[in-house]
């Protein structure tokens, strides 16, 4: 029982060739985001948390009380799905009542309650207007309201923010964001968008595969990744090695696949920096007490006003230059070119 | 009309006036159309038949007589009463058959169709064997409560609920499957139980299925004849219906029996204008 408040679950699902184990916490108040790629299980999980989907094994329990077995109805839980489903036939504010409507709260302070709630997700105007006629920022909201009216001990978000255009997301996400500081019930968040997690949670969980990969505050999960699929989430270079003092030696590195970085380390460290640390030059810099690599362009592609330039060798590196430098260096798929990291930029910790 | 081109035509130096650019349909699909012309008017033909030999002038009259209007009312307040109970008993049987796994799931739904395939005959010798004063049931029904159905105008509404419910169900069961679950899983995370789910949720979502479903069941209970003479006999002003009349009169007076039929096909007709976007303009 490490959290009498708030969720503590161990979610096992066997489904196939398919494996959820999963531990989830979630104190009360405060916002976990369940990131990971497509099909590690996420969704799994969230559908795990409200009962539509049963356990292999493992528990769920919510403020103390078990509820692994109890059928979604009875569960204190709130839900916001992907295309938030609302009940096409309901205006927003009947969309809102529907849940207190079915804890028997009589049908006129129902209303009043979801007018209470549309208001404050800034909706009071459209609370008439059936959910075709909502944009889908409002249609979010009013998912939203509707998943807060039943005042639930674990609020669950299933990509909240997917269905909407890159313009209205934005907008919606610092907005949910306002919403959900005010929430009192654990939160947890399904996303595959590393920003939604930075945003909106207080602690990043990382599933791949149907297992936790990484946990912890999301600046600490973007400074440090810890496998390759945060790596790229967050735009870093990542390496697994063993290091020797200020030496590591890098995982499928080959003979000059040594990094030196700044600080002393001992044993299996994990070794990250972020793309626009490497410099590119086609002769061997000389010199210099750089890191430098032979490589081989692999592509090249836009990245926002940089240049993302992708390299194959040992190790593979991901480099960040202006279209200029690119310009200037001529390159093009096959070029050999050297790459060079200052140790200052490296980030070192312990694997 | 589109032409007949045999072979690629060279393209027109010039557009022709009204069709543009448009890409010509390519060679006429005659193996499908002359079929479907052909089908077309041996589904109409017969409609103008019967308004063509329909006695006209004395039609206002021969509409006013007795058992013209009391087969009517019959035949629709029994065809009305058929349906509404196919309606409360159909549509829990539908739910039962999309939304449960039980054994034997798909030998109930086999056994939900049987009524659509039998001779509707052979269905009101059934119903008489079982609801009759010395049926399995019938006898208990009697010897209880006294009771006898066969030769009842409730007769009639049970002979009709037994061959018109089928359509009702599965098309109910159809719209149940094609709904979207995720909808029912929204409203159990809030709080319903399956009961509000089922009446708050589902229901609304596949509401143009069970007017659909309703709408067949009338019409079927509406024109029902085999097994409602069988089971209720052919008695005027109590079990005659309007089937049965139309018969009747054929072999007496055949220029009743048109009037009859019109009104049949103009009550049919109706109905289906007055539900035509709900279900004609739905594929």
């Amino acid at each position: 029982m490490t959290a009498p408040g708030g969720l503590d679950a161990h979610l096992v699902v066997d489904r196939g060739g398919f494996r959820l184990d999963a531990r989830l916490t979630a104190a009360r108040g405060e916002v976990v985001a369940l990131l990971g790629p497509n099909g590690a299980g996420k969704s799994t999980a969230l559908r795990a948390l409200a009962g539509l989907e049963s356990l292999t094994g493992g528990h769920v329990r919510l403020d103390g009380a078990d509820v692994t077995t109890t059928p979604t109805e009875r569960r204190p839980i709130g839900m916001v799905f992907q295309d938030y489903l609302l009940f096409a036939h309901l205006s927003a504010v009947d969309n809102v009542a529907f849940g207190p409507r079915c804890a028997g709260v009589p049908r006129a302070r129902a209303r009043a309650a979801a007018l209470e709630l549309l208001e404050r997700v800034g909706l009071a105007d459209r609370a008439h207007l059936r959910p075709r006629a909502l944009s889908g920022g409002q249609a979010q909201r009013v998912a939203l309201a509707r998943a807060l009216a039943v005042r639930p001990r674990l609020l669950l978000l299933d990509e909240p923010l997917a269905a909407l255009d890159a313009h209205t997301r934005v907008e919606v996400r610092s907005g949910l964001r306002h919403h959900l500081a005010e929430v009192e019930a654990a939160t947890v968040l399904v996303t595959h968008d590393p920003l939604d997690a930075m945003v909106l949670a207080d602690r990043v969980t990382v599933i791949e595969e149907g297992r936790v990969v990484q946990e912890g505050p999301p600046a600490e999960v973007a400074r440090r990744p810890r496998t390759g699929y945060v790596a790229r989430l967050v735009g870093l270079n990542l390496y697994r090695g063993t290091a020797e003092g200020t030496s590591v030696a890098v995982e499928g590195g080959g003979p000059e696949g040594r990094v030196a970085v700044a600080g002393e380390h001992r044993g299996p460290v994990f070794v990250a920096f972020p793309p626009r640390a490497v410099a590119l030059y086609r002769e061997r810099p000389d010199g210099s007490p750089r890191n430098v690599w032979p490589l081989t362009v692999a592509g090249v592609e836009r990245f926002g006003d940089q240049v993302r330039v992708r390299l194959d060798g040992a190790p593979a590196v991901n480099a960040d230059i202006t279209p200029a430098a690119l310009a200037d260096l001529g390159l093009e798929p096959g070029t050999r070119v050297w790459a060079g990291v200052k140790a200052a930029e490296v980030r070192c910790y312990p694997a | 009309m589109a032409g007949t081109p045999r072979a690629p035509r060279p393209a027109p130096a010039r557009p022709r006036a009204g069709r543009g650019l448009r890409v010509g349909a390519g060679r006429f699909p005659w193996p499908l159309v002359v079929p479907a012309v052909i089908g077309l008017a041996f589904l109409v033909l017969p409609f103008a038949g019967l308004l063509l030999r329909a006695p006209w002038s004395t039609l206002g009259t021969r509409l006013l007589l007795p058992e013209v209007r009391g087969a009517l009312l019959l035949s629709l307040t029994t065809a009305t009463a058929a349906t509404g109970a196919a309606l409360v008993l159909g549509v829990p049987l539908a739910w039962l058959l999309a939304r449960t796994a039980f054994p034997g799931r798909r030998l109930v739904r086999a056994l939900v169709t049987v009524p659509l395939v039998i001779p509707p005959v052979v269905g009101g010798v059934a119903l008489l064997l079982v609801l009759g004063r010395n049926g399995v049931v019938g006898r208990h029904l009697y010897e209880w409560w006294g009771l006898s159905l066969p030769f009842t105008p409730a007769a009639v509404v049970v002979a009709q609920v037994f061959v018109a419910m089928p359509f009702l169900v599965i098309s109910v069961e159809g719209a149940l499957r094609g709904a979207d679950r995720r909808y029912e899983e929204a409203a159990a995370t809030l709080g319903a139980n399956r009961w509000t789910v089922f009446r708050r949720v589902t229901l609304p979502m596949v509401a143009p299925g069970v007017v659909a479903g309703a709408v067949l069941a009338w019409a079927r209970a509406l024109g029902e004849f085999g097994a409602t003479i069988t089971f209720a006999g052919n008695f005027p002003g109590r079990t005659q219906t309007m089937p049965l009349a139309v018969y009747l009169a054929m072999q007496e007076s055949p220029e009743s029996a048109v009037v009859l039929s019109l009104v049949l096909l103009a009550v049919s007709l109706a109905v289906l204008a007055a539900l035509r976007d709900r279900w004609v303009a739905t594929p």
